[in-house]
């Protein structure tokens, strides 16, 4: 059997037609119990599995999804990864989850194709530049990497952008990312589930969460279309559904569920080779390596569990496109889907404990919780396994709201990305 | 495009319309002494309900406020009412 | 040669001649061509590369379900890039190119890849490209990925057309059933709208060429189509239903040619009658992809519609009973036809870059071309769209229609049933509601899936060149959810969106794991159901209709007097005024206004109006500041703030009588603003006492400003005795009603004018030129912007953040003091609203002579690793003043005036020294000078 993933592995087994290959990850019945269940194999439960068994040697541990692994929101983003943020909390919380994705290929022996071809955030009038100008001073002193760029600069990475000044939105610059970049989304969680089924952690597709056990005010474990289980700590990365289990034990999150929508072209030969977002314009794409246009947006209009989009959003955020950039009205739209996405008050995730002994949450995460899937995953087995928040975690915990203490990024760019 | 019946407009196009909150909220009594958590409570605690919901919603055209029923995930539009006329 | 064009029959038009070019070949077509039957009529095979390993492909489909036949194409000044040829109409003087191939697709020297194809199965690219790192692969990968090239200038006139549309009945698919159901449904009084993607109706009548209720197809068409339209029903050709959406919406794009962008109908239907057929699927066999190998009803298509026989010698490989009536079309057309059964033994395609052979089992016969169908598989994608079901049809092999969504019905081939006479009765009871007559087929398969572990490679995706191999593969390394098999081997993501490749697909994963394919499952469908230009979700929402600004009543004459115009809160404002560089502009204009007269259009300003018996409760309620002891006749500034406690909109409340008051917040917030109002009237108070009114556009606002406004207003003619700072009266000006407010965002003494717009221009043309008389003149935003900043004066959004209360700006008084309830008061008592260290509003002072400080620069603390401490919100160079200054949130600033701080900007630092925020005027003697 090959497991291991190299250039030679793939060499050999071309030479005997890939029969060595061995299985990704198990398909393993359910234990009557473990130590710790997650609800659900995203990207963040696969990988909060992952660092539970590698850095806390919690191998007793499943993750349960109602449907295939990797199947919601992140296989359905438009995988961008960055960490332009404003607030100090922000960037240390994304800025370690770069990091994680700069070194996940060889962490994970999978290739998660993270291209750091960089992002840019336009700035549309002078006003503009100099929010810009502070928000670019904020990531550089928050520790990561920033530039402000005029509009010759833009250009440079962007050539077939809008730049007539005639544009609804002239483009006057941009804050520039260098590390920001995008990756292949479902490999994320391919080689998180891989490398945890490596380590012993079971993960149960289509074992869908019917209810949680109470037993005394706490969650002891979980019924499922395939029987109880039991669980020391039950943790939640739900998503959109997050709202529901922590329902099922009766609390309230902050949290509203709207449907976000991603669209994709035709595959065309390289036009962009960077990510390139207007919040002016309500829209961002870049290409992906098989060389579609990936293209987001805003939220739809309307709170939403339905897992598809609506015309007003896509002609408000293919509209943007075709002006940001007037030769893709041209060019095909493949398809379009949408994911259910948690938003919060401040448009910050919540890490923690859920208002009920043996339940925690890493939800609300809203449009982009794809980039946050390694640290998202890294903090919130610390706080599993350690039962106390990682340092960077703290400060997103949902005591935050009692305490007034928000992390308002939505009011900075206030767009999905 | 999804229609929203406005009680005074008929069915309208949803883009008429924004989402305001969700219905049976009410406002502590600030007068008096309300805790932190009575307080987050009210402002941002959701039930966020899969399937059947009850909304405030307004039709930005009209300006005028009403509670809507529908279905969350299928999108099924089951009433409309008047806030003033709201029950609850 | 192999295709060649057949004397008569089609619906192309022989008499006039096309001229179009291939991969730099010159060919000739007829009207009613596309560019795949001209080209297969030219005898051309090779029309096409495949993505990954560059084989030879020709056209598998005859419509958009072809995944092979790719091309970016040429008319005039105009390429589009990967035109299916199946589906793009031949236009005189086309060039079309193989997209992904060079020099050309018969030629490609990219042909090559193919030999690695073992080591570059499913997934390879998840298993390397590791070491040293990824971006050192990427580059050259995304070159080699991708179809077609994008040239990079947009097209003229490339602008959709937006129409929105109601039908009782939308009947999708204008073949056999679909007509059927629209003539029997307008008949019945129904208004009906056909739609079909074709130029022309018919559908599958062509392929089949035989005659329906005793009449050829042509006739019969034209029957159906003068009775459809005789009882009121519409037709709409050339137009696909893409997208079923929520609450009956369905959108159609509408083809108006080539290069053209599609009209849009955005159609609300009560009804939707499916007739969108079935499309053949592929066998899996050994070389399947040859180019010559191709779907039968291709090869009926391209005959019946375009008059081309795709090959002199066919063979036909067909596991259902329709393979008997092709066969005798074939012939009938002058071909040899040689029948194969696909479910007795292994087929096997043999050829180098195009067919050449069949082997079936042990035997080689020389064949040409090999029609293949492994089944019909329905069009259901439309259904899904709208949430219908689907069901497995073990007689039919295929997914049917189940469990329908709310209004919507399926008919014909695409409701599996596939013998023409049934399906005409089908639509006939289903478009009017008579019962259905009992079900009954004459269609018959012998059921053929893929087999693993069999020999040789056997394509299932066509573009993507995914084998079966592939499949095996992928389910060997547990990739075995539908979902996950598309997305490892891209199964089904290719052009065609997996409409020749998904069951197959399935099916060959249900083989191996021994399930039945049910219960594999599909994979969603996703709209468009075809790919659309993506101009059809733009249309007119272009240009200045993005996002279309607020216009001036005085942009003519603020035009005339020669402003630069610019974009404030929604609003196209003058900027500033003049043929100055800006920097000068602005400078000259801020001290103009603070040495003689500055006039502005403050027009944007919000005035709304609120009344009824509750008002003052209401209003006092809304606004951070106590607004029930304001006396008629006066004036309030107000902060709004969030139920967060975070300041929304700052503003003035001016009283015009105990149950009367107008709003005049800032100019970007006047929705959102009314919009609040409205809310809290309604959820809250009882609305009959109290009554909200936005009349902002109703009114027209002219600012003067400086130490001569007065005599402005006493050479106007206007009362200023009885208006003293913070208050407002009414007047008369011109015969018509003005509103005077004495309040002012300069520092100096202001008076703002309201008239209906309507004596907007008199006023105006009145006030410059009394000003200009006293040495003063018009001024736009950025001056405005200076003088403010001089006192200190905020603007929200500016020198605010999301964070800011209003104690943070130095407003205390109501959070200590004010009894009644106010929207946000709790949150401003939470840990965080009490903390020592928030973000405080104050001034900053330079250094002598050093510039000013950079807007977005940061202060932040000494060391090592410095931390922001808050940022520069507003910086300019004074010109009253002779020096720069700012203003800033600083954490814990109002305890920290006249420390030194340092100035962080882009890694450089500098100092300046914490002040208040006020820099010019401090005692407000100018106010009222």
């Amino acid at each position: 059997m090959t497991s291991t993933y190299s250039a030679f592995s793939i060499l050999r087994e071309g030479l005997r037609g890939g029969r060595g290959w061995r299985q990704a990850w198990r398909s393993p019945d359910p234990k009557p119990a473990y130590d710790v269940i997650l609800i659900g194999a995203g990207g963040h439960g696969l990988a909060t599995a992952y660092y539970l068994a590698k850095r806390h040697g919690l191998r007793n541990v499943a993750v349960l999804d109602k449907g295939w692994l990797g199947g919601g929101n992140t296989g359905r983003n438009t995988t961008v990864i960055r960490s332009n943020y404003f607030y100090p909390e922000s960037v240390a919380l994304y800025d370690l989850s770069v990091r994680l994705y700069e070194g996940l290929s060889k962490e994970l022996n999978y290739n998660v194709m993270f291209s750091q071809r960089g992002m840019l955030v336009m700035a549309h009038s002078e006003h503009e530049m100099e929010m810009a100008a502070r928000h670019t001073n904020a990531m550089r002193l928050n520790g990561a990497d920033a530039e402000l760029l005029e509009a010759d600069g833009v250009r440079k990475r962007a050539p077939l952008l809008n730049f007539s000044p005639q544009a609804r939105y002239p483009i006057h610059g941009a804050v520039w990312q260098g590390r920001a970049g995008t990756g292949r989304h479902d490999a994320v969680a391919w080689g998180y589930a891989r490398a945890a089924d490596r380590l012993g952690v079971d993960i149960l597709q289509n074992c869908e969460v019917t209810d949680l056990i109470v037993e005394a005010g706490r969650v002891t474990g979980v019924e499922t279309t395939r029987g109880r289980i039991r669980a020391g700590v039950v943790g939640a990365a739900a998503a959109g559904h997050s709202s529901v289990i922590a329902g099922m034990a009766g609390q309230r999150l902050p949290l509203h569920s709207y449907a976000l929508q991603a669209f994709v072209s035709e595959p065309l030969k390289p036009v962009i080779d960077t990510v390139a977002f207007s919040p002016a314009y309500g829209t961002y794409f870049s290409q992906s390596d098989k060389g579609g246009l990936v293209i987001g947006g805003g939220l739809d209009r309307v709170p939403s569990y339905g897992q598809r989009g609506n015309l007003p959003m896509q002609e408000a955020v293919l509209s943007g496109l075709i002006e940001m950039a007037p030769m893709l009205g041209k060019v095909k739209l493949l398809r379009h889907w949408a994911g259910i996405v948690d938003v919060t008050p401040d448009s910050s995730p919540l890490i923690g404990p859920a208002g009920i002994e043996g339940l925690y949450i890493n939800c609300g995460w809203g449009t982009g919780g794809f980039k946050a899937i390694p640290a998202g995953g890294y903090l919130f087995a610390h706080l599993l396994a350690e039962g106390r928040h990682h340092e960077i975690s703290r400060p997103f915990d949902p005591d935050r709201f009692a305490a007034g203490r928000l992390i308002d990024e939505g009011a900075a760019w206030g767009i999905a990305h | 495009m999804q229609l929203f019946p406005c009680p005074f407009c008929g069915d309208r196009d949803e883009r008429e319309f924004h989402f305001a909150a969700e219905a049976g909220k009410s406002r502590p009594d600030t007068t008096g002494a309300v805790s932190d958590a009575e307080w987050a409570t009210y402002l941002y605690a959701q039930r966020n309900d899969k399937g059947p919901v009850r909304e405030v919603w307004v039709h930005l055209t009209c300006a005028e406020l009403f509670v809507l029923e529908r279905d969350s995930v299928t999108m099924a539009v089951l009433r409309a009412t008047p806030l003033r006329q709201d029950p609850a | 040669m192999t295709g060649r064009r057949i004397e008569a029959g089609g619906l192309i038009d022989r008499a006039a001649r096309l001229n179009f070019s291939f991969d730099g070949r010159n060919y000739t077509g007829h009207p009613g061509d596309t560019l795949a039957s001209a080209l297969l009529a030219n005898g051309v095979r090779i029309l096409g590369r495949s993505f990954k390993y560059h084989r030879p492909r020709g056209p598998w489909g005859a419509w958009f379900d072809d995944p092979n036949a790719m091309m970016n194409v040429r008319l005039g000044r105009d390429e589009l890039p990967n035109c299916p040829a199946t589906t793009t109409a031949l236009v005189n003087g086309m060039s079309a190119r193989a997209v992904n191939a060079w020099p050309s697709a018969a030629h490609d020297i990219k042909g090559g890849l193919d030999l690695f194809h073992r080591w570059l199965g499913a997934g390879f690219y998840y298993k390397t490209f590791m070491w040293p790192n990824w971006h050192l692969f990427e580059p050259s990968i995304r070159k080699m990925a991708g179809l077609g090239a994008l040239e990079m200038s947009g097209i003229e006139g490339h602008v959709t057309d937006r129409v929105d549309d109601v039908c009782d009945l939308l009947v999708v698919g204008g073949g056999a059933a679909g007509l059927s159901a629209a003539r029997a449904a307008a008949e019945a009084g129904q208004g009906v709208l056909l739609v079909e993607d074709h130029p022309e109706l018919g559908g599958g009548l062509y392929r089949r060429g035989t005659p329906v209720d005793g009449q050829p197809p042509v006739a019969w068409v034209a029957e159906q189509r003068h009775a459809i339209e005789a009882a009121g029903g519409r037709i709409l050709t050339g137009t696909t239903a893409y997208g079923v959406y929520d609450h009956g919406l369905v959108a159609l794009s509408e083809d108006r040619g080539f290069a053209k962008a599609p009209r849009l109908w955005r159609m609300r239907v009560r009804r939707a009658i499916l007739a969108a057929g079935a499309t053949d699927r592929p066998l899996t066999f050994a070389n399947n992809d040859l180019p010559g190998i191709m779907a039968v009803e291709a090869g009926l298509e391209f005959l019946g519609r375009h008059g081309v026989l795709v090959g002199q010698k066919i063979a036909l490989a067909s596991n259902t009973s329709f393979g008997d009536l092709a066969a005798e079309r074939l012939e009938a057309a002058g071909a040899t036809v040689r029948r194969y059964d696909p479910t007795a033994r292994p087929l096997q395609g043999i050829g180098r870059k195009g067919l050449e052979a069949v082997r079936h089992g042990r035997y080689r016969y020389d064949a040409d071309v090999l029609l293949a169908s492994a089944g019909w598989t329905p069009l259901v994608h439309l259904w899904r769209h709208a949430g219908g079901k689907l069901r497995w049809s073990d007689a039919l092999s295929a997914f049917l229609p189940g469990d329908p969504p709310e209004g919507m019905a399926a008919v014909g081939a695409a409701n599996g049933t596939f013998d023409l006479d049934h399906a005409v009765e089908e639509a006939g009871c289903v478009a009017t509601g008579t019962p259905l007559p009992q079900p009954r087929t004459r269609y018959h398969i012998a059921p053929h899936w893929p087999e693993p572990g069999g020999e040789g490679r056997q394509w299932i995706d066509f573009q993507h060149d995914v084998t079966l191999k592939d499949v095996e593969q992928a389910a060997r390394e547990n990739y075995t959810s539908v979902e996950h098999l598309k997305r490892y081997t891209t199964l089904g993501m290719a052009s065609d969106q997996g409409k020749t490749s998904n069951m197959a697909g399935l099916a060959a994963m249900a083989a191996i794991q021994g399930r039945p394919i049910p219960e594999v499952g599909t994979t969603t469908f996703r709209p468009p159901f075809v790919p659309v230009p993506m101009e059809l979700y733009h249309g007119t929402n272009r240009g200045q209709q993005f996002h279309p600004l607020k216009r001036l009543a005085l942009e003519p004459q603020h035009r005339a007097a020669g402003a630069a115009l610019g974009e404030y809160g929604g609003w196209l404002r003058p900027a500033w005024y003049g043929e100055n560089p800006m920097t000068q502009a602005i400078r000259d204009e801020a001290l103009m206004a603070r040495q003689t007269v500055g006039v502005l259009d403050a027009s944007p300003l919000g005035k709304i109006e609120v009344m009824g018996p509750d008002a003052e409760a209401f209003v006092n309620f809304i606004y951070y500041n106590t607004i029930r002891t304001l006396k008629p006749g006066r004036i309030r500034y107000g902060l709004m703030l969030t139920e967060g406690g975070v300041v929304y909109d700052d503003g003035v409340i001016a009283r015009v009588a105990a149950d009367h008051f107008v709003i005049s917040c800032s100019s970007s917030h006047v929705d959102g603003v009314t919009a609040l109002l409205e809310s809290w009237r309604q959820d809250g108070n009882d609305p009959d006492r109290i009554f909200v009114h936005d009349c902002t556009a109703h009114w027209a606002t002219i600012t003067v400003t400086g130490p001569e406004a007065r005599r402005v207003m006493r050479a106007l003619d206007l009362p200023v005795q009885d208006v003293p700072h913070m208050s407002f009266c009414d007047a008369i000006f011109a015969g018509r009603p003005l509103r005077i407010a004495r309040v002012s965002f300069t520092g100096d003494t202001s008076y703002e004018m309201s008239v209906p717009t309507g004596s907007a221009l008199a006023l105006w043309q009145a006030v410059k030129e009394a000003a200009e008389g006293r040495g003063g003149g018009p001024i736009g935003v950025e001056a405005l912007s200076v003088l403010r900043a001089e006192k200190g004066y905020i603007m929200v959004g500016k020198d605010t953040d999301g964070e800011t209360m209003p104690h943070d700006l130095g407003f205390t008084g109501p959070r200590e003091k004010k009894k009644a309830a106010f929207v946000g008061d709790r949150s401003l008592h939470t840990a965080t609203a009490n903390a020592s260290d928030r973000r405080q509003l104050v001034g900053l002072a330079v250094e002598e002579g050093a510039p000013a400080l950079p807007t977005g620069a940061h202060i932040v603390t000494g060391g090592e690793r410095p931390a922001s401490q808050g940022y520069v919100t507003s910086s300019y160079d004074s010109p009253i003043l002779g020096r720069p200054i700012a203003m800033a949130l600083i954490a814990g600033g109002h305890a920290r005036l006249g420390e030194e701080v340092t100035i962080w900007h882009m890694d450089e630092t500098r100092s300046a020294t914490i002040t208040a925020a006020c820099a010019f005027d401090r005692q407000g003697a100018r106010l009222d000078a």
